[in-house]
């Protein structure tokens, strides 16, 4: 992976190659162009606009037309009353309690599903990363095997756990453990349920990558020097997996603010999180530029979370 | 030691009961005769075939179906191209910003991307009046613009961890590089563009929350369809449509887990005698 290949420039003690060299850089340039111009051009154009977009509409005003936002340009006159009127709807955010709520609710939902995971999803990835060799595989596509099937579906699937009258109620009830059946679904309990177990796999895989990686023969040296194997693990394997743990951390925590499909199927309706508040300003009361300044400030929120997920890739990617 | 070992593999056990135990009680509730979840009525596959006599959800199943196959290869062939990019070009004006818009994707809550998406087909429509209303074409688009990035990560590790010096020996040989990347890398890196195509193909079939936001009159998919119904609460139509799908899912993996592992036995059978001969 030291250069270029394939388009790998002319090998210089071939001299066939040397008299076409200066055609070849040529065409090498442009095979270059050619093939990473598609996929570069359908992300600027379907992925950065957008946003542009979204952050443009979040400065205009509601109109009741179609589409239902006044354009930002004209009047030039009214500029200034123009701008004032322009930053309500980030105003409007402020001034709601419920959107800060909400804001506040996600991210505690996100945090603390996402150290749920963590405590789930570590002693999983340690045991398949020491597991004999022949088992690694299939052990971990047991755990990504239910990623394939339908999200939707397993979402669905703890409905009819949960439900008042639902299985867990009646275990427990025929237990003897309760004698009145919980209410479960519809709770935040119900949330947190959902989420770590959708986003499980995302963190296993990556935990399981930086623990599979690691030099046992430390762990050996640590041992040979008196250490105890909790001491061992505490000083040498868990700071070592940290890059894992932080990359496994960002793929649950970064979606799972913004989730929008489980705190709507399994939560209660005063279970506020900001990927639902998003969904009712745009498809229920149809206010784009709120459900615009709503997505803006979410990302604002995130852009923190995204730089270090986008750091440890950068890293992972380096070294592999 | 012999503890540890015990308290790993429980910790382990409990973690694949908890992932599956939820879709093996729908799958067995979904033959369950009576409407009530709790209550067993005896089996019945009714279900079923009030599934298969629903022409809503069959429409809608077409077109996911159809929305996920063109959606899988155009990501395929995009998510190579930028995975190629990314492996072979170490430095080109704008790499920084390509990577980020590779990565982003990946962690991106859908509801923004499908809110960005829908004000841009909006945006465009009313500048150059394409595409004219939301149709299959913009759920396509859609699911592309998120799917090809995870394809660009699985093909991406596939060709840095291949073995340089096989494209150098065709190159030296004369290949020119579209030929060495079509004979050489393209059937290294195969099983990673099947993995590729299979996921994108998930993803996209299972979406919801981007698809409502793309979608037009006429255009429903799957998931907007289930997703709609179970809003109401459980529906045992649903769980035998869950069941269907956990079935074809089960066996595709098992299908594609053994196609890669008479690959890799191939592989390492080819190896062996070339160093035998050797």
């Amino acid at each position: 992976m030291t250069n270029g290949l394939p388009l790998r420039p002319p090998h210089p003690q071939a001299p066939k190659m040397r008299a076409s060299g200066g055609l070849r850089a040529f065409s090498r340039r442009w095979g270059r162009a050619l093939v990473g111009l598609p996929p570069y051009a359908w992300l600027a154009l379907f992925f950065l606009i957008p946003f542009l977009i979204v952050l443009k509409i979040s400065f205009s005003e509601t109109q009741a037309a179609v589409p239902p936002y006044q354009p930002l340009i004209g009047w030039a006159e009214d500029a200034v009353l123009q701008i004032r009127l322009n930053l309500g709807n980030y105003r409007y955010l402020f001034e709601d309690e419920l959107y800060f709520d909400a804001y506040l609710n996600s991210l505690k939902i996100a945090g603390l599903s996402t150290l749920c995971c963590l405590l789930i999803g570590y002693p999983m990835a340690y045991a398949i990363a020491r597991a004999p060799r022949t088992i690694r595989t299939p052990l971990l596509m047991l755990v990504v095997l239910p990623f394939w099937t339908s999200f939707l579906i397993r979402v669905y699937a703890w409905m009819g756990i949960l439900k008042n009258e639902g299985l867990l109620n009646a275990f427990l009830l025929w237990t003897g453990l309760i004698d009145q059946p919980l209410q479960m679904l519809e709770t935040d309990f119900a949330v947190y349920v959902g989420i770590v177990y959708s986003y499980l796999p995302f963190m296993v895989l990556p935990l399981y990558a930086t623990l599979e990686k690691m030099d046992l023969s430390l762990l050996e040296a640590a041992a040979d020097l008196g250490c105890r194997p909790f001491r061992a693990f505490r000083s040498v394997t868990l700071p070592l997996s940290i890059p894992g743990m932080i990359a496994g951390s960002m793929l649950v925590f970064i979606p799972a603010v913004g989730e929008f499909v489980i705190p709507d199927l399994l939560g209660g309706p005063d279970t506020l999180m900001i990927g639902r508040v998003l969904w009712s300003e745009f498809f229920d009361n149809r206010d784009w530029p709120v459900a615009s300044a709503v997505a803006v400030a979410m990302l604002v929120l995130l852009v923190a979370p995204i730089m270090i997920f986008q750091h440890t890739q950068n890293k992972s990617g380096e070294t592999s | 030691m012999k503890n540890r070992a015990i308290a790993l593999y429980s910790a382990l056990g409990f973690g694949y009961a908890f992932l599956y135990l939820p879709i093996v009680l729908l799958v067995i509730y979904s033959f369950n005769a009576s409407r009530l979840v709790t209550v067993w009525g005896g089996v019945s596959t009714k279900w079923y075939g009030e599934l298969l006599a629903d022409e809503k959800i069959l429409d809608a199943a077409w077109l996911s179906l159809k929305v996920a196959v063109l959606n899988a290869t155009i990501s395929t062939f995009l998510g190579t191209l930028a995975a190629v990019v990314l492996v072979r070009f170490r430095r080109f004006a704008g790499r920084t910003l390509f990577t980020g818009m590779i990565t982003a994707p990946l962690v991106m809550p859908e509801i923004i991307t499908g809110l960005a998406m829908l004000l841009l087909f909006v945006a465009m429509e009313q500048t150059f009046g394409w595409p004219a209303g939301r149709s299959m074409t913009t759920i396509v688009i859609a699911h592309v613009t998120f799917s090809l990035s995870f394809v660009t990560v699985v093909v991406q590790s596939r060709l840095a961890q291949m073995d340089v010096s096989l494209e150098e020996a065709a190159m030296d040989l004369g290949a020119r590089p579209v030929k060495v990347f079509l004979v050489i890398t393209l059937p290294i890196i195969a099983p990673a563009l099947l993995a590729g195509w299979l996921l994108s193909f998930t993803l996209s079939i299972d979406d919801v929350v981007i698809s409502s936001f793309v979608t037009g009159p006429g255009s429903t998919t799957l998931p907007i369809v289930i997703f709609s119904k179970v809003r109401l609460g459980v529906s045992p139509e649903i769980n035998a449509l869950a069941s269907i799908v956990v079935a074809i899912v089960s066996i595709g993996i098992l299908i594609f887990g053994i196609i890669v592992q008479r690959q890799e036995a191939e592989r390492v059978r080819s190896l062996k005698t070339a160093s035998d001969r050797g």
